[in-house]
């Protein structure tokens, strides 16, 4: 077995433990646990596209893709924080529960 | 060789810490609960895997003159280790601030104080002290 294999099932353990955040995702239940579940799904496709770098052979580009993509799931996430920072501090209906409105 | 072995033991134990995230996510019962399983577990396990990644790119480098691109993959590799290290502690604790704000209860054993509400303040959406 060479590196390559293990690294290719590496890729897929990682796809298949991104069913639990979807999970999370589809079930709930408030608006911030979906964006928690949408943040670990981002650190997890950073990773992988670092395994597929390696399996490609071409790590030196793939991995300013995953650079790329941990800094947008960063930018992401923080913003979305401070969104419902703002929306409770306004006084209005925070976006709790089902649906945010 | 022993390269090769080290970075397969530091990826296997990252995926043991993924799982862990993967299942505190999807078992436990309180948005902080989940939040304490995701934030750390995902930060210690996705350093592990890139470190062992990385680990395996030292393979390929054996003089400086002729090998420096790989060099290079490598520290790239080690500025993504530092970019999740500084970031995603930063993400889960804005991310648990702005759960708190939004009016989310923390499950309590009966008896127990809340002490969120000392140290964050009282917020907009929790129901005032009795």
């Amino acid at each position: 077995m060479t590196f390559e294999d293990f690294a290719i099932g590496v890729g897929v353990t990682l796809l298949l433990l991104m069913i639990p955040a979807i999970y999370r995702i589809v079930v709930g239940p408030t608006a911030i646990d979906r964006i928690v579940a949408v943040n670990v799904i981002g650190t997890k496709t950073a990773v992988l596209l670092v395994i597929i770098g390696v399996v490609f052979g071409r790590v030196g580009m793939f991995v300013d893709f995953a650079l790329a993509y941990a800094l947008l799931n960063f930018t992401g996430s923080i913003a979305a924080a401070r969104y419902l920072h703002r929306v409770s501090q306004r006084g209005e209906d925070a976006p709790f529960g089902e649906e945010g409105n | 060789m022993i390269i090769t072995i080290l970075s397969v033991v530091l990826i296997v134990i990252g995926l043991v810490f993924f799982f862990g995230a993967a299942l505190g996510l999807m078992r436990f019962p309180d948005f902080y609960c989940r939040m304490h399983a995701t934030g750390k577990g995902d930060t210690l396990s996705s350093l592990l895997v890139v470190l062992g990644f990385a680990l395996y790119q030292l393979r390929d480098f054996h003089d400086f003159s002729h090998d420096w691109p790989v060099l290079l993959v490598i520290l790239k590799l080690l500025a993504i280790v530092v970019f999740i290290f500084l970031t995603s502690p930063t993400s889960t604790s804005a991310l648990a601030d702005g759960g708190w704000e939004d009016g989310i209860e923390p499950i309590i054993e009966p008896g127990r104080a809340n002490h969120l509400k000392d140290d964050c303040g009282p917020a907009e959406g929790h129901p005032a002290e009795p």
